[in-house]
């Protein structure tokens, strides 16, 4: 089968989450990149080391601000065209918004969120999560394209072969935008939650430390200059429950769980968060998970895998020191 | 100005939810507003509440769907609408998406369309883009703050690298999130008020459309994946034993 990859892209950076659909389109057969943009040359060369066999590409200072209209039109006219079975994308805020119009356009259904597929040599059934979590359905599309948006980190990264290229077909941009994109702030982290291998989140209890004489806002700041310090040892990404998110002690980018995001780290740290429902509905699939909570009663121990019952302003920086030895950092 | 918000009724965010005889049940639990859809009120309240908008809660689902939209009337919502239609036992995201574009053109006039992020049942979050598709007008998403104009609105929206501030004309549809701002509790006043609100119900008739072929079909319900070991607690002596401990175990897991 030859399957559609929509390759999105923030401002020329790829989302790791769409190498990782081109290597499931691989795995049916023959992958078609897709790659929607201005001065987007780079991402085409990428995309063929990464094994796309074929890429379309839509080049045109139209594209330059991503703006769901004009770029669900070109991929609708694409698809219209050339009638894929499949189409996948890695789910991001834009994909979300791109596959939604198209499928409008095309007649057809979306399925969000996917973290495993079926595929029986014709046709793909998809396993995602609904109720929060709580239970998974397995579903299809009956009509064509189906549109299959893909969960980041739920499937493995092909191996990128340096030097592997192709020539990409042009299209033209088409619709017409109804936005404009008047200003941009990027968000302080550089590993978005979603793609982050390790999260070091942290919940009310970083705003708690009597012993160091300050408020709470000035206390939060300290807890979470300590997330910081062993995120960015292990390279990953600072999280938080919402408690802290409400309070203004971090911003809403942070926020795990039901109304933030649903992640999937291999490690999840889990810092002076009780464990609500709503906060653990967004970890289940992380790989590991470590609790640290001075109440052995807290829910979080109940989700994780390893727990430490204590005070986190003294195990975080234990347990920095103690990782920066055995990694030998 | 008028303001349209979409809500759902969903099973409560607390509720065991769990397959019975490929059915969803959620046992006694009760079946409230979405909650992502109460900020999408919230959005519009703050609206009203500045520059004097009339806000229309509307919801597509069955009778027992006017509880959800008894809950907006209570927040504060000037009037609700049901759509319901006996023939519309099932529907997908594109299907509430026409039902919806449709019952926002009847209601004519509306300067602005919000919605929640996504819902909690289904949790597609696709629903407001494809109305905005159908309704061809322009799609403000993942919205934290809003400043209406007579003509335009401009929004400060989360994405996943950072704030954007993004700008369109009116009429437009946007989703919001969170940071919009606590939705505010319903009001003595406003649930009595509630309580004797008349809900008017359309039908597909009354839309003059047809029921939409669904083109999204469930075919299996399955249980989470289990979580194997139950928690293992690591202690110790001082800060740096148990660090030490800890760290071991995790390498031990071969996840890094
Ligand atoms: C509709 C809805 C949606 C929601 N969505 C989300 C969501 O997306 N994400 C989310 O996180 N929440 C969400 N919530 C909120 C959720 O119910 C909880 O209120 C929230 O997760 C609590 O945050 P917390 O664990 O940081 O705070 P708390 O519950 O106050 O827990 C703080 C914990 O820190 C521990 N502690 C205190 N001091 C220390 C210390 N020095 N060292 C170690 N431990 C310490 C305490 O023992 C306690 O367990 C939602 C709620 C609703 C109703
Ligand atoms: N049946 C419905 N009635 C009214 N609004 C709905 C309905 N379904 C979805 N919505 C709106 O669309 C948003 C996104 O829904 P979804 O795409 O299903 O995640 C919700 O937060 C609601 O604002």
């Amino acid at each position: 089968m030859k399957t559609y990859v929509y390759l999105d892209h923030f401002r020329g950076e790829v989302v790791p989450a769409a190498w990782e659909a081109l290597g499931v389109a691989k795995s049916f057969g023959e992958a078609v990149g897709l790659v929607f943009g201005s001065g987007v040359a780079e991402i085409v060369g990428q995309a063929f080391e990464y094994g796309a066999d074929e890429i379309i590409v839509a080049d045109d200072a139209a594209l330059v601000d991503f703006r769901p209209e004009t770029y669900a039109s070109t991929l609708s006219a694409v698809l219209a065209e050339d009638a894929p079975a499949l189409i996948l994308l890695p789910a991001t805020t834009r994909t979300r918004e791109v596959a939604a119009m198209s499928a409008i356009d095309l007649q057809s259904g979306v399925l969000t969120d996917v973290g495993a597929l079926e595929f029986d040599g014709e046709q793909v059934s998809a396993i995602r999560p609904i109720y929060e979590g709580k239970l998974f359905e397995k579903t299809i599309c009956a009509a064509r394209p189906q549109f299959v948006l893909l969960r980041a980190r739920a499937f493995p990264r092909p191996a990128r072969v340096p030097g592997r290229s192709g020539t990409p077909r042009q299209v033209s941009a088409a619709g017409k935008a109804l936005t404009t994109v008047a200003g941009y702030a990027a968000s302080e982290s550089s590993v978005s939650l979603a793609d982050a291998g390790v999260i070091v989140a942290g919940g009310r209890g970083v705003s708690n430390a009597p012993a160091l004489g300050l408020d709470e806002a000035a206390t939060a700041q300290k807890g979470f200059e300590l997330l910081g310090e062993l995120a960015g040892l292990l390279g990953g990404a600072v999280g938080a429950s919402r408690a802290v998110v409400d309070a203004g002690y971090i911003p809403y980018a942070h926020q795990v769980g039901q109304t933030g995001k649903v992640v999937a780290p291999d490690l999840y740290i889990a810092a002076g968060i009780s464990g609500a429902i709503q906060h653990v509905v967004g970890i289940r699939s992380a790989k590991l998970v470590v609790a640290i909570n001075k109440d052995a009663e807290a829910p979080i121990f109940q989700a994780a895998r390893f727990g430490v019952v204590g005070d986190l302003f003294t195990i975080l920086p234990a347990l920095t020191a103690a990782f920066k030895q055995k990694l030998g950092k | 100005m008028k303001i349209i918000t979409c809500i759902k009724q969903v099973p409560d965010s607390e509720a065991k939810v769990t397959a019975q005889n490929g059915q969803v049940s959620w046992g006694e639990s009760p079946l409230v507003i979405n909650p992502f859809d109460e900020y999408a009120v919230e959005a519009a309240l703050q609206q009203r509440d500045a520059s004097g908008a009339t806000v229309t809660a509307l919801c597509l689902g069955p009778d027992t769907a006017r509880e959800a939209l008894k809950h907006a009337l209570a927040m504060g919502a000037d009037e609700a609408i049901l759509v319901s239609d006996p023939a519309l036992e099932t529907f997908d995201s594109q299907g509430a998406a026409r039902l919806l574009a449709a019952a926002i053109q009847k209601i004519g006039d509306a300067n602005l369309v919000i919605f929640g992020r996504q819902t909690l049942d289904n949790g597609a979050g696709v629903t407001a883009a494809q109305t905005a598709r159908i309704l061809g007008w322009p799609l403000l998403s993942f919205v934290g703050k809003i400043e209406l104009g007579s003509v335009e609105a401009t929004v400060e929206r989360t994405i996943e690298e950072g704030k954007q501030t993004v700008c369109a004309s009116l009429p437009a549809v946007m989703s919001v999130i969170q940071s919009i701002g606590e939705p505010r509790y319903p009001s003595f006043m406003g649930i009595r008020k509630a309580s004797k609100a008349v809900i008017p119900v359309w039908t597909l008739a009354d839309l003059g459309v047809s029921v939409p072929a669904a083109v999204v079909t469930r075919l299996q319900l399955l249980d989470p994946p289990l979580r194997e070991a139950a928690c293992e607690l690591i202690s110790g002596e001082t800060p740096e034993a148990i660090a030490t401990a800890l760290v071991d175990k995790i390498l031990a897991e071969k996840v890094l």
